[in-house]
């Protein structure tokens, strides 16, 4: 069986994998971080985004072999020293959240957009979660907390300066 | 207001463990020695098992069972339940065929549950599933409601014609008599599209069974785990219910598809034991929740209106036909008759009303209970044949809507079809959701779309619903097995800390949040020292879960009566601290104090004593915990109008939403925040029937729509921004609080609001869902017309 | 999924001796297609070779007045390039609208074309911008790679290299997307080059993309939506299924061209 190393959420990580075991398989079964979600199997709902090398990608759809040496982000690791990031902050704030599953998707994606595009109009929000779904929140609130998360990001980026 | 009072916009205090990865889905715990379950379903809509060759597969690697409906019948399992007995207009019960847990003899639908595979990881017993040699002869199968009428292959042969039942609601004579004298009658046919609920998490269980304790555990994705333990103890024979212990963990949304009981969870349970005990896993993948989750709607109905020359309505009369798939899911039964035809009045004052509902079978998935269940039938049916009236007739339609209304001052209000609505003020959403969405100012911008181009129409919907399921007397004579109340414990610690024990479930609704408030309102307790506790059936009192937007006007009013027991014990205690007469006592804002004087105990005193019994009553209990029952003299009745506008584009007939108005009267609001939320997701799903999803099955019974690449979920750029206003309310009669329920309400009208809002921009009604295709079509048509 | 040897070399040699060297071996892009496909088990290579790790197959330069992208290079990088941007800004244009973002973020342009979905984008954009296909063994035309449903020129142990699309004059690209899947149900690409008009038509096609010759004669001489006012589309040979009749889709491969000719300018 192959083996693999990455680096999840700052920590060195390894173990031995099926060539066939997913990036989330690793991540849930064999790390135990699951709050990375499956919801789909055709790479659409979007549960399972993670960083891989700092850009947004499906983790069901991407070989854990494949992700070896990289620098993996997930859910568990975008708190730093106890302080939430911005966006779960404004997703609680704004109630960008009922049942939680797509959750962490929806912030690991949301985050990689304010990456991108630090003030996104409502239409680019909402384009960009094109592959991120949500049965429950409608998406109101969601569109709501990134963007206010913009907001306070760029506001905090501009009092740095 | 209180920061975390009634009415206060309090942040949800779930919220932290979903934002930072650590919710806790049934399919993140992992058990030791846990095995893997994964079932063999039909690759055929209706067939003949000749056989499954389990010798096939049992010396694959790391194979430990394989089990089939023999051996189901072997072990004495019971059939899965139909919980809802619907009668015949003759009289006659419905006509059930069996439901077994794993298929014996036939497979009625494509996903049919035909064995289960259990090894020692998922990918063996995905690779020994797949594997398994089962010998179908294929039969002739019924796909849809055109064809379960007269066919010549019957879904189960005890049920001839594929008819469940032939239900009737109403006096069909005074209907007959009102239309034979009509001014004017309406007539038209519409299919409520078949809807797949998809809540993010997949259906999961995991059943342990401990021989040390003759035992069993089932954790699964269930939205009322208590009905779950009951079913598969009572029914199924999975363990006596004292011997089994349902947990449904945090449940990744619901919508319905999580109430009822299925095949998965008492298999898993089952199959735990036959392998001597250790844990099995079962997690259905995207494609299975696809086939084998119950379906919604699925209706095809005739509906006629008949009114007088100015408009009033005199009568309604309804005939529907209801697919419910192949087997009679949990509450099947009652969604198209006692959810459905009950509110067919609507918000209006029609004095007579006759619905006929017949129920067929057909080789497709089991269809039972979605978000708003019936109710989006009913209002769906009611809204557009009053916007084809005003169309007919040329009035406004809210001018129609107007005319017809129950008026504010005739409550509680008697419907001919049944129910009895205690308090609403239907004009008043209407007006506040005219103005909100400036109907007055829409032929403006109806001339400035044209000018770009586009068709703009504007659409009302005036949805009711009948919510706080359910008065047990009342259903129970209509056929309920169950009764509907529910149940609460308040449990304070020595150091004053709450703990609340409630029977429903929360599987996004955010009741941790709620039901926290209700407490510290009603008690004076700060929030952060009220921890909810839910979905665990060793843990909390009996409940009957969540659905129905039950949960607060129900669930709520439990623990209200909970803290009324607390308060009056608490009255005791302080009564005898403080040397005064116990009916001196007053409580507010967590103080007893002797009415008149400055003389007081504070609650943490008196709990502190109850449980410190020094100096106490000496005829009284110690201890501070009390439970409640609440059973609901009646249905609460939410209520509101909606308010689409949508621009089309006449070259390809995609439909844009380029404004949503929600005015909704729920009563009391205890958290607005999160009653928005719940309004904003409804909205979706209900925009999401009208114009994007629809479950197709093939001539052959093949489901087309199975995974995210055919069946059309709604996304973030397919609808806007919502303006949404909670605070239209009339308070509900039906408990303490006032509330009424806000969960279903979105699903409920927005369907209406978006069709009629897409027919008054193109001239003509557009079935759902409304594709670019459909609506492109339509426009074309109405061009051949003109130039004819 | 059914398991498989993992395989990431470091070099084209080393990828295409891998592919000699094992009869069921298949190459592995992006995977944003070629996953999903495995964990539907609607394949089994006996090998899967990762091309992620060869250098040689990324990047994007402006070459000849054209641009020549990687067939390693994600839809996302094409989408943000500055080159692609300014040399060809309907090629940026048409990789922002694949997938979604974490699909751009590991899609590849040589997986896509490999693979010939004819929902895919990028084959409309190769056939109306008249591009090149580079390969391990030669250079192909564009209207002579795709030769049908996932069908192509490319031989077994044939590997893209990259594409070289020519700079038009003018150029755009209008998608109308299946509102489920949001691949493309039709999308038309148009362009003005020295060597003519051409128009192309993804998602539309039983047999992949193809060109819609009639508008190119139609757009000859007069470049402006108008030109094909004239023109039907015959629905004969395009898809049917339960998003589009074949008669819808011909209708909107009309709408999409004059929306892309407009957008043009």
């Amino acid at each position: 069986m192959p083996s693999v190393s990455m680096t999840v959420n700052g920590k060195q990580v390894g173990g031995e994998v099926e060539s066939r075991t997913l990036l989330v398989e690793f991540l849930r079964n064999q790390l135990g971080l699951t709050g990375t979600h499956v919801g789909c199997d055709t790479s659409q709902c979007g549960c399972c985004v993670v960083h891989v090398d700092g850009r947004s990608v499906k983790a069901c759809t991407m070989l854990a072999v494949q992700a070896a040496g990289s620098q993996v982000t997930t859910i568990e690791g975008l708190a730093r020293n106890g302080q939430l990031h911005p966006v779960q902050a404004a997703f609680r704030e704004h109630h960008g959240l009922q049942c939680g599953f797509c959750t962490p998707g929806m912030i690991m994606s949301a985050v990689d957009l304010l990456q991108h595009n630090a003030n996104p109009t409502e239409a680019e929000v909402r384009e960009w979660l094109e592959g991120n779904l949500c049965r429950c929140t409608g998406y109101h609130n969601i569109v709501k907390a990134i963007m206010a998360a913009a907001a306070d990001m760029s506001g905090h980026a501009k009092a740095a300066e | 207001m209180a920061e975390h009072g009634i009415g206060a916009r309090v942040p949800r205090v779930e919220d932290q463990r979903f934002i930072t990865g650590k919710g806790r889905y049934t399919d993140d715990i992992n058990q030791a020695g846990q095995t893997y379950a994964v079932f063999v379903r039909s690759p055929h809509a209706h067939a003949r098992i000749r056989g499954v060759d389990k010798s096939s597969v049992a010396s694959m690697p790391g194979v430990l069972a394989v089990l089939d409906g023999d051996d189901v019948k072997a072990d004495g399992l019971g059939n899965l339940i139909c919980g809802w007995l619907v009668k015949s207009k003759d009289g006659s019960p419905m006509k059930m065929g069996p439901h077994p847990l794993l298929a014996q003899g036939k497979v009625r639908y494509v996903g049919d549950r035909v064995a289960v595979v259990v090894a020692e990881t998922y990918a063996q017993a995905k690779d020994a599933a797949e594997a398994l040699v089962v010998d179908y002869e294929e039969l002739p199968a019924v796909v849809d409601l055109a064809g379960a009428h007269g066919a010549a292959a019957l879904v189960h042969d005890e049920v001839a014609d594929n008819l469940i039942f032939d239900w009737e609601l109403g006096d069909k004579a005074a209907v007959d008599a009102a239309f034979a004298a009509a001014h004017h009658v309406t007539r038209m046919e519409l299919v409520n599209n078949r809807l797949i609920p998809n809540a993010m998490e997949p259906r999961a269980a995991i059943g342990v069974y401990d021989s040390g304790t003759d035992a069993f555990t089932c954790y699964l994705t269930s939205q009322n785990p208590h009905v779950h333990r009951l079913v598969m103890a009572a029914f199924i024979g999975v363990a006596p219910e004292h011997k089994l212990r349902v947990v449904g963990p945090d449940v990744g949304g619901g919508f319905g598809s999580k109430i009822f009981i299925y095949g998965e969870e008492c298999v898993v349970c089952w199959a735990s034991r036959k392998i001597g005990g250790r844990p099995v896993k079962w997690t259905a993948e995207r494609s299975e929740s696809f086939l084998s989750d119950a379906h919604g709607r699925d209706h095809i109905s005739t509906a006629e209106l008949a009114l007088d020359k100015d408009g009033n309505f005199l009568a309604m009369r309804v005939n529907t036909k209801a697919n419910l798939g192949a087997y009679m899911s949990t509450f099947s039964s009652c969604v198209p008759t006692y959810l459905y035809a009950t509110l067919l009045a609507g918000q209006y004052r029609t004095p007579a009303i006759y619905c006929d509902v017949q129920a067929y079978y057909t080789n497709t998935a089991p269809v039972d209970a979605y978000r708003g269940a019936g109710r989006p039938e009913a209002s769906f049916l009611i809204e557009t044949l009053v916007d084809q009236a005003a169309m007919e007739l040329g009035i406004d339609p809210a001018d129609i809507r107007r005319r017809n209304f129950i008026p504010r001052d005739a409550f509680p209000y008697q419907t001919p079809v049944a129910l009895i609505y205690d308090t609403g003020d239907y004009q008043a959403t209407l007006e506040e959701a005219l103005k909100l969405a400036d109907y007055a100012g829409f032929p403006a911008r109806r001339a400035e779309a044209q000018r770009r181009g586009k068709l703009r129409g504007i659409g009302l919907s005036c949805y009711i619903e009948a919510c706080g399921i359910a008065p047990s007397a009342v259903v129970g004579s209509l056929g309920a097995g169950v009764g509907l109340w529910e149940s609460a414990k308040v449990r304070f610690s020595h150091t004053g800390k709450v703990q609340v024990l409630t029977g429903t479930h929360s599987h996004g609704q955010g009741h941790e949040t709620t039901f926290a408030q209700l407490i510290a309102d009603k008690l004076g307790v700060p929030f952060g020292d009220i921890e909810v506790i839910h979905g665990d059936t060793e843990k909390t009192p009996v409940g009957m879960g969540t659905y129905g937007s039950r949960s607060l006007a129900v669930g709520g009013e439990a623990i209200m009566k909970a803290c009324d027991k607390i308060i009056a014990k608490g009255k005791k205690i302080a009564a005898h601290l403080l040397e005064a007469a116990e009916g001196d006592i007053e409580f507010k804002d967590g103080k007893f104090t002797v009415a008149g004087t400055d003389k007081s105990k504070a609650l943490g005193e008196v709990v502190f004593a109850a449980y410190v019994p020094h100096n106490y009553p000496p005829d009284l209990e110690p201890g501070m915990e009390e439970g409640a029952f609440f059973d609901p003299p009646n249905f609460t009745f939410p209520a509101g109008t909606y308010v689409c506008e949508v621009e089309v584009e006449p070259a390809t007939g995609e439909v844009d939403i380029v404004r949503f108005t929600a005015v909704d009267d729920f009563g009391n609001v205890i958290n607005p925040m999160i009653v928005e939320g719940q309004v904003h997701g409804g909205l979706v799903q209900g925009i999401g029937q009208a114009l994007l999803e629809g479950a197709r099955y093939d001539d052959s019974g093949q489901l087309l729509t199975g995974s995210y690449m055919d069946y059309c979920m709604p996304r973030a750029d397919n609808v806007p921004s919502f303006a949404v206003v909670t605070s239209a309310g009339t308070a509900c009669t039906s408990n303490s609080m006032g509330v009424k329920g806000c969960g279903e309400a979105g699903a409920i009208g927005a369907p209406g609001a978006v069709i009629n809002a897409i027919t008054n921009a193109i001239g003509r009604r557009v079935e759902m869902p409304a594709t670019p295709e459909k609506v492109w079509r339509a426009i074309h048509s109405n061009v051949a017309v003109a130039a004819e | 999924m059914y398991d498989f040897a993992y395989h990431k070399p470091a070099s084209l040699a080393d990828a295409v001796k891998l592919l000699a060297d094992h009869e069921d071996a298949k190459l592995m892009a992006g995977g944003q297609t070629y996953i999903p496909t495995l964990k539907q088990r609607l394949a089994r290579p006996s090998d899967v070779i990762d091309l992620g790790a060869i250098a040689e197959l990324r990047g994007i330069t402006e070459e000849a007045g054209g641009v020549t992208i990687g067939a390693m290079t994600r839809h996302g990088e094409v989408a943000e390039s500055a080159v692609v941007r300014r040399v060809i800004p309907a090629l940026a244009a048409l990789a922002e609208l694949i997938g979604d973002p974490q699909v751009r973020n590991l899609g590849t342009l040589g997986g896509s074309i490999s693979n010939n979905d004819p929902a895919a984008d990028y084959p409309g954009a190769l056939l109306g911008l008249g591009a090149t296909v580079r390969t391990s063994k030669r250079q192909i035309p564009a209207d002579q790679f795709f030769t049908g449903m996932f069908e192509t020129a490319l031989e077994r142990d044939e590997i893209v290299k990259a594409v070289h699309f020519p700079r038009p004059e003018k150029a755009a690209y209008a998608k109308f997307p299946n509102p489920a899947s949001r691949y493309s149900m039709v999308g038309v690409f148009v362009a003005k080059t020295g060597g003519g008009v051409r128009v192309a038509v993804t998602g539309a096609g039983q047999s992949g993309a193809y060109r819609w010759t009639a508008a190119e004669q139609a757009l000859a001489g007069n470049w402006s939506p108008a030109a094909i006012d004239g023109l039907t589309v015959d629905p004969s040979g395009l898809n049917s299924d339960i998003h589009a009749s074949a008669d819808y889709r011909a209708h909107l491969v009309k709408v999409m061209a004059k929306r892309a000719l407009a957008a043009a300018g």
